[in-house]
């Protein structure tokens, strides 16, 4: 399954920008070669849209995803009753009528918690990879871009990161900055650019040969529009690879370290936190971690499939 | 080869000096310190018994003169007594419990690398066939599933539903299978979806085409001439393997109660048990940097194309 290539007078006017001079793709003179990569680009993104949506994995993946954001957004709504609220007479309670997912150590409403618990595994998952593209992509794009002693420099750093534990450092920034969201976010970006910023690098030391490159440099771009105009969005398809697959692994490291106790604050819950919890007592309290255990593995799940399914799309000679 | 060897074992120095570095770094900047502990049940001591303990652990001395010591010693295998096992050195402790982590490493990898490839060799063989879908969702399933989430289906189904094996404990090998298993789940996804779509590249080459045309039936083309090939590529997946297995290792450990290394991690942390930390971050380190050079090397001996 190779690329396919449709007329290109649709292609035009589908593109995110429209273009001043559509004469300009068919003349091969070296100011179109931009809007000719333009075209390519958006052509591009539509064919992927549309292998995607092909994939039924995929796409079962992405209704999960969508399903989690809305259960995440809308909680206040949708929980029955507050997180924190305690009752101390019905603790440790299978699933009822009342409680539809049981009670928790402290009489607090499982499926409540569960709800909110979305909350914060699709805020790591986002806001991780915030910071980790904020990150891992200049660093990335300004190695392979300067090349020479600076890239050197830059690559030793990386290999020294890369050959460190992940997890363990995370557990160990997290030991040092306290627990709570902001400090997973933190966390999490601190140790999870260095894939990033290699995949850019890489592509970048390739484009940054090409000839349109060369020609929006003889026009005068200096080097920081160069970056943003014209290399990166042609060093895209990593990008957007590297964050899908990104996401479950910040939702996976959340969840660790909630599970060992350095995540989220309590009485904030958080699935990992609760599976954590629950698994002391997994022997008389079955309930009590194995809701959150199925909300973890269908979300990773659900991200796995869809990261998948968009590498495939974006990347047809992977499959 | 020689030449290369010895290279790779020289770059190996910085590296670790470079990590030592970073975590000593990191964990003196961590707020609260052993001295005063912010664990809990810790009582605040009185600052004349801070100074003398400070003085006998050598935590008054400058930050660097602290790792000059500290590097001075390590090399010699010596990381002091632990802050929190006061009357146990951490080589000590370490020699006792490391080898439990490693052994049951060695029978997860072990698991992964039989199971990966059993799984990644019928999916290409059949693929888009009933095999190659079963197979590639429990890689999946593998890959996408936190192994302390995986941990807690396990115990409900084979401890509580069918009673076939105790939820933890590590005196007989029945109490190893579930902590196995829990710990080989995802290096054998990954496993096995590389094995996959190396074969699947392989099969279509012209040589499995020529083995095929000069009548060779199925499984010698497959064991023989197309497997030994797709190996390649899966080898270089051992060494971030070793990571995974052996970062795994503490959610597994903790919940089946596996006496091993693998608590020292998050414990030694919290603790602000110094030396501790250490030690666990750079055994760690040498084990996956010397793992990775032994995948590297032999990379290089099943494929004659690599030369040093």
């Amino acid at each position: 399954m190779g690329l396919s290539t449709p007329a290109s007078g649709t292609k035009i006017t589908a593109g995110p920008r429209p273009l001043a001079d559509p004469d300009g793709i068919r003349a091969p003179h070296p100011v179109a070669v931009e809007a000719g990569t333009e075209v390519r680009s958006s052509s591009l993104w539509r064919d992927a849209i549309r292998r995607l949506l092909r994939n039924r994995l995929a796409v079962a993946g992405g209704v999960v995803i969508v399903l989690l954001c809305l259960i995440a957004i809308f909680a206040d709504v949708l929980a029955p009753r507050s997180y924190t609220k305690t009752n101390f007479e019905r603790l440790n309670e299978a699933p009822t009528r009342d409680y539809p997912l049981g009670t928790d150590q402290l009489g607090r409403d499982l499926l409540s918690r569960m709800i909110y618990g979305a909350q914060v595994s699709m805020l790591v998952g986002l806001g991780a990879q915030i910071i980790i593209v904020a990150i891992g992509v200049p660093i990335g794009a300004v190695s392979g871009y300067l090349g020479g002693r600076a890239d050197l420099y830059i690559t030793r750093f990386i290999d020294v990161m890369y050959a460190f534990p992940r997890l363990l450092f995370v557990i160990l920034v997290m030991s040092m900055l306290g627990a709570g969201l902001m400090n997973i976010f933190i966390a999490i970006g601190l140790t999870g650019w260095v894939g990033i910023a290699r995949q850019v690098r890489a592509q970048v030391l390739a484009i940054k040969e090409k000839e349109f490159v060369d020609a929006a440099r003889g026009l005068g771009a200096g080097f920081a529009r160069l970056l943003s105009r014209h290399i990166l969005p042609n060093a895209l398809t990593p990008i957007v690879v590297a964050v899908t697959f990104g996401i479950p692994e910040a939702i996976f490291t959340e969840a660790a370290l909630s599970f060992i106790g350095v995540g989220i604050n309590p009485p904030t819950p958080s699935w990992g936190q609760m599976v954590g919890e629950g698994q002391q007592y997994i022997r008389s309290y079955w309930h009590l971690c194995v809701f959150p255990s199925i909300a973890i593995a269908v979300t990773m799940l659900a991200f796995t499939f869809f990261g998948d399914g968009v590498r495939d799309a974006l990347d047809p000679k992977m499959k | 080869m020689v030449q290369y060897v010895v290279a790779r074992l020289l770059w190996l120095i910085p590296t670790i000096l470079a990590m030592a570095l970073v975590t000593f770094l990191v964990m003196h900047a961590t707020p609260g310190s052993p001295l005063d502990p912010i664990a809990e049940g810790a009582n605040p001591l009185p600052p004349e018994a801070q100074k003398v303990l400070a003085k006998h652990y050598g935590l008054d001395k400058p930050l660097w003169h602290q790792f000059g010591i500290f590097v001075a010693k390590a090399a010699r295998g010596d990381f002091g007594f632990s802050f929190v096992y006061k009357t146990r050195t951490v080589a000590e402790i370490l020699r006792e419990t490391f080898p439990i982590s490693l052994f049951l490493g060695s029978m997860a990898l072990a698991l992964a690398v039989a199971g990966g490839l059993t799984l990644g060799i019928l999916a290409a063989v059949y693929q888009n066939r009933g095999w190659d879908y079963v197979s590639v969702s429990l890689a999946t399933v593998g890959v996408a599933v936190p192994n302390f989430v995986l941990a807690v289906f396990l115990i409900i189904l084979f401890s509580f539903v069918i009673p076939l094996f105790p939820t933890g404990g590590w005196d007989s090998p029945s109490n190893w299978v579930l902590p196995t298993v829990t710990l080989a789940a995802a290096p054998m996804g990954i496993i096995a979806r590389f094995t996959r779509a190396s074969m699947l590249e392989v099969i279509r080459a012209d040589y499995t085409l020529t083995a095929r045309a000069k009548g060779l039936s199925e499984a010698p083309v497959i064991f023989k001439h197309a497997l030994k090939n797709a190996l390649i590529p899966v080898i270089t997946l051992l060494g971030p393997m070793f990571a995974a297995v052996g970062t795994g290792s503490f959610f597994v450990e903790s919940i089946f109660r596996v006496p091993g290394m693998g608590r020292f991690f998050v414990q030694s942390m919290t603790g602000r048990d110094y030396p501790m930390i250490m030690a666990v971050v750079l055994t760690y380190g040498v084990f996956l940097a010397i793992m990775n050079l032994a995948v590297d090397l032999a990379y290089g001996a099943l494929d004659p194309r690599i030369r040093y």
